[in-house]
């Protein structure tokens, strides 16, 4: 009797950890997806500024072209840890020298390293899930014109049990999706809701989280705390902004508010990437703003 | 009569002690820090709507401004940013620690203000393009100060 009971219980116990280990494989993009893609370098400086990758992955305290050095080491702090932003430079053995299209497209889009490991999500990739393979095609060849830097990677300082990569998979599973948040009904809102939820990742702030840490997307855009732990990250959605298109148009490309203070904190580092965009992107983040609930 | 009177100035005071102590008010140094803030803003709003085209260009008022923005970054403001008054420490400051415990890195960026906005008082009169031009220096030493030593709304 016990014996059988026994027999059952690690049956069991086996047929869920199978299933825990299938349901975390970490996620690739196919080679297939990639065939017969060209890619432009210009292009893929304007992917790489509405991304804002030199905004975290640029030496702490860099500024002008030195951030175009992506040797990594800006800290951020949250409740599961403090993440460390790791060296994406061209760099063979530091950086990201040796990466292939799909290596990138495969870490940006699915969050997965090209070790097959999940990366942690305070990399965006639940908002850079919604790029075009064209434009990771394209950013990775901007990458490749820029410097390499031999500055080794620090690791995250994580605490049990968000330190254990493998269980990330349910994470993904929960809260990361290719599906856009909000309708888009003409090609300027779809411009814009592209750069707002892909690439410009502006809910992985704007969002408040729930305790998993994943974006209550009913919520969207209405503010959060700030993972300082002091203060609060402001809400957009037009009734509380209460600023016109020109209004954010011209605060993402000069920072200047409607009142003429100016940007803080991390939005001075994405407002130096908005200003690089060109007016008609400015136009259209103002059009998707605008037509949030 | 007199014992009323003497508690009727007696509550005056007591009232009077607590509103002056930060109720209403809040902190002093806040409040003139504010202050500051709020001369910048109206004078770069005076150069701002005309870089913009909101209003029309006036090299008499662009000059006064710029000027004025450039007097006030140059002032001595050390009697307001006291140590004690960071954010968290009293109410509406927004003002980070590292302005106290990075005193060199702090003075470097009040320096970038006063070079930004002292170029763009020597060119703001020069009509509207040498306006437009010099915006973005200014603009730059208000965004360097705010993003490393201002903390999130409250």
């Amino acid at each position: 009797m016990w014996g059988k009971l026994f027999r059952w219980s690690v049956f069991l116990g086996l047929l869920g950890g199978g299933a825990f280990w299938a349901l975390t494989i970490p996620k690739t993009i196919t080679e297939e997806s990639l065939a017969g893609l060209s890619s432009s370098t210009d292009a893929g400086e304007i992917v790489f500024h509405a991304s804002g990758c030199a905004s975290c992955h640029a030496a702490p305290e860099a500024s002008g072209e030195a951030k175009l050095i992506l040797s990594g080491g800006q800290a951020f702090t949250s409740p599961f840890g403090t993440f460390i932003a790791p060296n994406i430079s061209q760099d063979p053995t530091h950086g990201i020298g040796g990466w292939t299209v799909g290596d990138l497209a495969s870490a940006v889009i699915k969050g997965t390293s090209p070790e097959g490991q999940h990366y942690f999500p305070a990399f965006p990739y639940a908002s850079y899930s919604r790029m075009t393979v064209q434009d990771v095609a394209d950013l990775h060849a901007y990458l490749e014109t820029l410097p390499a830097d031999a500055t080794p990677s620090q690791p995250h300082d994580i605490g049990f049990p968000f330190n254990i990569r493998r269980s990330l998979g349910v994470w993904k599973a929960l809260f990361v999706s290719e599906d856009w948040v909000m309708e888009a009904a003409s090609p300027d809102l779809e411009r814009g809701r592209y750069l707002v939820e892909a690439l410009g990742h502006c809910a992985e702030c704007h969002t408040p989280r729930n305790a998993l840490g994943g974006l209550d997307t009913a919520n969207w855009m209405a503010g959060a705390p700030d993972p300082s732990g002091k203060g609060r990250i402001p809400a957009i959605t037009p009734a509380v902004l209460g600023w016109n298109a020109a209004d954010i148009a011209e605060y993402l490309k000069s920072g200047f508010t409607p009142e003429f203070d100016t940007a803080g904190g991390h939005m001075v580092a994405v407002i130096e990437n908005t200003a690089r965009l060109s007016d008609e992107d400015r136009a259209a983040i103002a059009a998707y703003l605008l037509a949030l609930p | 009569m007199r014992r009323s009177l003497i508690a009727i100035t007696a509550f005056a005071l007591a009232t009077g002690t607590v509103a002056l102590a930060g109720g209403h008010g809040g902190n002093p140094s806040v409040k003139a820090r504010n202050a500051h803030m709020g001369l910048y803003s109206f004078n770069l709003g005076l150069l701002g709507d005309m870089a913009k085209g909101t209003t029309e260009y006036n090299a008499e008022i662009a000059s006064a401004a710029a000027n004025q923005l450039a007097a006030l970054a140059a002032f001595d403001q050390s009697s307001y940013w006291v140590e004690g008054t960071a954010q968290g420490e009293v109410d509406g400051s927004r003002a980070k620690a590292e302005i106290w415990t990075d005193a060199a890195g702090w003075a470097e960026k009040q320096d970038l203000m006063k070079t930004g906005s002292a170029s763009l008082a020597a060119v703001a009169g020069n009509g509207l393009e040498a306006l437009q031009a010099g915006m973005g220096a200014a603009g730059e030493g208000c965004g360097a100060c705010h993003k490393a030593y201002r903390g999130p709304r409250n």
